[in-house]
């Protein structure tokens, strides 16, 4: 139950949370609802940990899962872009197509043993700095330093770059756009694809980094719609995800460890005493997200910052109207 | 003065748009006939990933065939997996048809199965109360159960506006955690993950039960669930299509701004769908419990609630489709459990709604390549005329 | 730079800035433009008049390049060209301001000005640009903030921004679709102004309107349209008179006179007091508007888009909350949903008829029981008789000669003036006290507009009261008794329609008193708000 530990498990559990919700910004931002990130997080989970159980290099496993996610999210881009799909439907076919396909693939992989796994670092210098020191530069993934980079990356991306000003147009009003000759089509399919490349990256952070093995769907467990979860709370903010992401993950966390003492203070734990318990408890994380999601959608109608404007709607050139 | 900075020039890969017109007119016969091809398509790659994963598609389907409707026994068992989805598959059309996403029929379905076993284990009634009593206490709790479980997200979406896919999505997995916490704990037998046996009593009739009046009712297993499945589904039908409360989910569903000019509380409709939604689909897990396993345990549902959103769709949100469609994804269920690998009917599921969603766009436009013109994209002229 | 109203039109043997020749564009059924010739002197304006569908807009969409013609001719500056996109547009120099703004409501000015150019490449550094923007504002004599976010402007300085974003583009000739419809009448001269301005330093504008007025006030040169066909091409304004233009637009002498019945109004019918509300961004939109309507009146709200007309018709007829009071025959009326204000008696004809009068996917029969399913014959208890309902759709579809295949089609596939009869038909059927209509003609062909005005009419000969709120003074003037100025949510003023200057609405839509009392036309049993 040491704080530190807490925090920092939060911090390597969160990076899950947070590449996959970041990518959902950019497709959301973008006008495009992809409810598939867990499909896509199960795909980028199995297309890694399979490439690694094969070749042994993690390295090549991250690029598979990031490819494996973008290539799935073509699909609902297609379906969504192209043929003008109900974006909610076309999502949840999409999960159920990356389940079965991560189904398949994973035949088998659940006997896979030990697996080389992405490098773990402690930044010397920064180590030493009192509680962010041990929590986020010590013995941290790769991966969770490429989430302190992206977080702020894709701040600045939306906010202060020309990209970034398109992004937020075809998101908002694609018709303005549009007629300003911002080529709205190619930059929605190519936001969906970096959400999914994001996704299949969140999904190899599980099994590359933070919980290596193959679990069948109980690998990815739900995460991937958390995330979408998160992009509610966040109010489509990147820095806003972080936070939400990582103290997330040490709550989760944090009630994980709580059953394991056997008293506090001379206390009897009742979660300890009564394993039963720990499927109630096993519930907080998902009132959480509810909690989460009712807190971003009741700030987001007081402060009137709601998500984009055309979020879920088809752009059909030619027609007029927001 | 500034020098003129010029647009971005984008280049494009084909020589050829998709260009999509918008149609004037529906033909009557087009949403089925394109619903049939999208399931058509659907089948075809699906045999494709059979193929690919080392099986042989022709023999799938005619085994699925075969195995789901060959013999009246098998029938029974198709009948008997159809059930749950129909009771699921409506609640999705009902509530879809208001445009409410409810991504949790799976999780009412657990809370009415727990209802209706807490009639049973808790217990409500007397272990040696008569069917009379325990059948129409089971549903009744089952649905009250579910009905509870859809309060949650309409509620939350009427009353604050929150997203109702998440919350019903969330709720899926807190259901099934309290599932869990009962059937590991209270309602163990002897510290196995299910409950003991219900009494007899408490079990839905099955065709099997009369095989003393009925020689050839041996063995089939279809059981009361089926009628009230078909009942449900030709109250939903009367209530979409004749009564006034159906006139306005149908309203709110194609516009909430022309129904809150009709004066309709969109708030209030809300929480009523769900809730109705939520019964429904916790019929479907009284159904299960009372009708086929007779006990609480874990994992007695294989996702039917999410097959459901795919029943529901195939069927367009039609009662009288759901029947149609649940039978025939009972079927891909119920053989699929011999298809190897075993993601490859989840597949063919998502597979087919992707086919079905994409099939939707020929409802709406119609579909032409025309020949880009030098560089630039060609510009679609909308077809109705903007004069 | 001085502002010459009367700037010499330059001499024919210049170069044209634009030529169309022959220029033919078909839509499914409709032949959109038939053989159209069209040319454009530099420096000068030039008007593109004609009525709603005589295809001003579908020829200026393809000089806009949305638009490919069919057969015909674009030359440029004396050079053919092919306009694929609007980018060939723009890069040719041609530029077009929509009626309808293209806008990203939550971006900056500036920012919207530079979305989609080359320049900043990559890192958006907003200070550098919006002096730039700010400048070429100066140019042209426009004011406006480069920082303020589209949201925050009102339409005037939106309209600016579409001109802002055109000039940054470096466009020679400006074509602008119908500019005054949004703007009051003072926003107009200082449009006109910006527009003399812009001429003087070598731009060419083609003004489209329908709107004689305006026409013969700004425009060098006149070329007139009717169902596809140029009637009158390049003639020089001056010379022309309303009568002319308007025989040319119309093809017969309509001055449309609207047979009206004595007035003769009964009771009051709808009271309003000291009415506020907010409008959906949480600003108030209604700030103490006190006035009564007595059955068999017309009473016009006159104001530029935007003042709290919207808010006002969503008030009565209960589909925004309110503070103040409302009484309908003498009855307090809470208004709480619309419910109550369909019980009330009171019936709309909305702003939006695809969006709010009407469910697009739904059939001609359910959207014309929205406002009576509750009630037999339709409504047997909880039941719909869905034979009751059919026969009434019928009923309704011939007496109010709503065209449409069947009373199965889909509401999206009627055309607006069908979608406006049908409305029309729903809303009246219900035999309401009080009728509330918001812009019942925008968009509409003369038939249809006919058809509206008419029906308006019989209702108050019949003895209801109504509320007709509209942009068109010309419409407010030739139906309503009296006719009321909302401006930023206050009634400024009222006025006898039959002896009303419309150079006073006009002062007075605009928030100005200029000279002008506050005090109206007396006029008993009609309540003033006060100043605020």
């Amino acid at each position: 139950m040491d704080p530190i530990i807490i925090l920092s498990a939060g911090v390597a559990a969160g990076t899950i949370y947070l590449f996959a919700a970041i990518g959902e910004v950019f497709a959301e931002r973008a006008g495009i609802l992809n409810l598939g990130v867990e499909g896509m997080m199960l795909i980028g989970a199995v297309a890694g940990f399979a490439t690694v159980v094969s070749t042994g290099n993690p390295w090549l496993g991250l690029a598979v899962a990031m490819l494996a996610g973008g290539l799935l999210s073509l699909l609902h881009a297609v379906m969504t872009i192209h043929f003008q799909a109900d974006q909610v439907v076309s999502g949840l076919a999409l999960t159920l197509v990356g389940v079965g396909l991560a189904r398949v693939l994973g035949e088998g992989l659940s006997k896979a043993g030990g697996t080389s796994l992405l490098p773990t670092i402690t930044l010397p210098g920064l180590s030493q700095v009192p509680v962010v020191g041990p929590v986020f530069f010590t013995d941290q993934s790769i991966l969770a330093y490429v989430g302190y980079v992206l977080v702020p990356v894709a701040w600045l991306w939306i906010h202060r770059t020309r990209p970034g000003l398109d992004l937020r147009a075809i998101g908002e009003y694609p018709t303005a756009a549009d007629a300003m000759g911002v080529n709205v089509y190619r930059l929605r399919y190519l936001y969906v694809f970096l959400g999914g490349i994001l996704a299949g990256l969140a999904g190899a952070t599980i099994t590359l980094a933070i919980q290596p093995g193959w679990f069948g769907d109980l690998t990815v467990g739900g995460r991937g719609w958390i995330a979408v979860g998160l992009v509610i709370f966040a109010r489509w903010d990147p820095i806003r995800v972080a936070i939400g992401a990582y103290l997330f993950a040490a709550i989760t966390r944090f009630l994980l460890d709580v059953q394991g003492p056997r008293d506090f203070l001379g206390i009897p734990n009742p979660f300890f005493f009564n394993q039963n318990l720990t499927y109630l408890l096993g519930m907080l994380p998902y009132v959480l997200v509810i909690l989460a999601v009712i807190a971003g959608s009741r700030e987001a109608t007081r402060k009137r910052i709601g998500a984009p404007a055309a979020l879920g709607v088809p752009y059909i050139r030619g027609e007029r109207g927001v | 003065m500034t020098a003129a900075p010029l647009p971005r020039r984008s280049r494009s890969l084909s020589p050829f748009e998709l260009r999509l017109e918008r149609r004037l007119d529906v033909p009557r016969w087009l949403p089925l006939a394109s619903t049939i091809g999208a399931v058509i398509v659907a089948l075809v790659i699906g045999g494709v990933i059979i193929a690919v994963v080392g099986g042989d598609p022709i023999r799938s389907y005619s085994h699925i065939l075969e195995a789901a409707f060959g013999s009246i026994g098998v029938l029974s068992d198709t009948l008997v997996v159809a059930t749950p989805l129909i009771f699921t598959g409506l609640a999705c059309a009902l509530a879809f048809r208001m445009r409410l996403w409810n991504i949790g029929a799976e999780g009412q379905l657990l809370m009415g199965a727990w209802g209706a076993s807490a009639v049973v284990l808790l217990p409500l009634l007397p272990e040696d109360a008569p069917a009379i009593l325990f059948l129409p206490a089971m549903i009744v709790a089952g649905m009250a159960a579910g009905a509870m479980w859809g309060f949650i997200p309409g509620i939350l979406k009427a009353r604050l506006g929150v997203n109702e896919i998440i919350v019903t999505l969330m709720l899926n997995y807190i259901a099934l955690l309290w599932i869990e916490f009962w059937v590991f704990g209270a309602w163990s037998e002897s510290g196995f993950q299910l409950t003991r046996q219900f009494p007899e009593a408490a079990w839905f009739p099955r065709l099997t039960d009369f095989v003393d009046q009925f020689k050839g009712f041996a063995g089939l297993t279809i059981h009361l669930g089926i009628v009230l499945a078909l009942v449900a589904a030709a109250f939903v039908w009367f209530i979409l299509k004749r009564s006034r409360w159906g006139y306005e989910i149908r309203l709110i569903g194609d516009s909430p701004s022309a129904a809150r000019y009709a004066g309709i509380d969109i708030a209030r409709n809300t929480v009523l769908v769900f809730m109705l939604s939520g019964a429904l689909a916790g019929l479907a897990g009284v159904s299960e419990v009372a009708g086929v396993v007779h006990r609480l345990q874990q994992n007695f549902s294989p996702g039917y609630g999410f097959t459901a959103i795919i029943v529901a769709y195939i069927a367009k949100f039609n009662p009288i489709g759901v029947v149609v469609a649940a039978i025939l994804f009972a079927a891909l269920i119920l053989a699929g459990r011999e298809i190897q690998p075993a993601g490859v009917p989840g597949m063919i599921q998502g597979v087919i709604l992707f086919c079905l969603i994409g099939s939707d766009v020929l409802l709406r436009y119609r579909v032409r390549f025309v020949r880009r013109v030098r560089g630039g994209p060609a510009v679609a002229g909308s077809a109705t005329a903007e004069a | 730079m001085t502002i010459t109203a009367a700037e010499p039109v330059p001499a024919p043997a210049v170069v044209p800035a634009v030529e169309l020749r022959g220029i033919v564009k078909r839509f499914p059924g409709i032949v959109a433009n038939d053989g159209v010739d069209f040319d454009l002197r530099v420096g000068e304006v030039h008007a593109l008049l004609g009525e709603n569908g005589a295809g001003k807009s579908t020829l200026m969409n393809i000089l806009a390049g949305l638009y490919r013609p069919d057969e015909g001719e674009i030359r440029i500056g004396g050079v053919a060209q092919q306009l694929d996109s609007p980018r060939d547009a723009i890069a040719a120099g041609l530029g077009m301001v929509h009626q309808h703004f293209t806008l990203v409501p939550s971006q900056t000015v500036t920012e919207n000005v530079i979305l989609g150019l080359d320049r900043p490449r990559f890192r958006l550094r907003l200070d550098r640009y919006d002096d730039e923007v700010a400048r070429l504002a100066a140019t042209f004599g426009m004011r406006i903030d480069p920082k303020a976010r589209i949201w925050q402007l009102s339409v005037g300085e939106q309209q600016r921004v579409e001109i802002i974003k055109v000039l940054y583009r470096g466009a020679r000739v400006l074509i602008m679709d119908e500019p005054t419809a949004v703007l009051a009448p003072q926003e107009i001269d200082e449009l006109f102004r910006t527009l003399r301005t812009m001429t003087a330093a070598g731009r060419s504008i083609v003004f489209i309107s329908h709107k004689l007025a305006e026409v013969l006030a700004i425009a060098d040169r006149v070329t007139v349209m009717r169902r596809g066909k140029v009637t009158a091409a390049g003639i020089p304004a001056a010379g022309a008179t309303k009568a002319d233009l308007a025989r040319l637009m119309v093809g017969r002498e309509v001055l449309e006179i609207i047979e009206r019945t004595p007035f003769m109004p009964g009771g009051v019918v709808l009271s309003v007091r000291e009415l506020a509300a907010q409008n959906d961004k949480a600003l108030p939109a209604l700030r103490g508007v006190s006035f009564d309507v007595r059955a068999g009146e017309i009473l016009g709200i006159a104001g530029v888009a935007g003042n709290g007309q919207s808010e006002l018709a969503q008030v009565i007829t209960g589909l925004r909350p309110f503070s103040g009071r409302i009484e309908i025959d003498g009855q307090a009326y809470t208004g709480h949903s619309a419910r109550d204000a369909i019980r009330g008696g009171v019936a709309h004809v909305p702003e939006d008829r695809t969006g709010v009068g009407s469910a697009p996917n739904l059939s001609v029969v359910d959207n014309l029981m929205m406002k009576s399913y509750r009630e037999p014959p339709i409504a047997r208890g909880w039941v719909i008789d869905v034979a009751a309902a059919r026969t009434s759709a019928e009923r309704l579809k011939d007496d109010y000669s709503i065209a449409a295949p069947s009373i199965d089609t889909h509401a999206r596939l009627l055309s607006g003036g069908n979608l406006q009869r049908l409305i029309l038909a729903r809303e009246i059927e219900s035999k309401p006290k009080l009728m509330v209509a918001v812009q019942p003609t925008r968009g509409l062909d003369v038939g249809a507009i006919e058809t509206v005005h008419r029906l308006l009419m019989a209702r108050r000969a019949a003895g209801a009261a109504i509320v007709l709120l509209s942009e068109e003074l010309d419409e407010l003037l030739a139906l309503s008794d009296r006719i009321a100025v909302i401006y930023e949510g206050l009634i400024l003023g009222t006025f006898d329609a039959a002896d009303a200057d419309i150079h006073d609405i006009g002062l007075l839509m605009t928030g100005g008193t200029g000279g002008l009392p506050l005090e109206p036309v007396p006029d008993p049993g009609t309540a003033l708000s006060p100043d605020p």
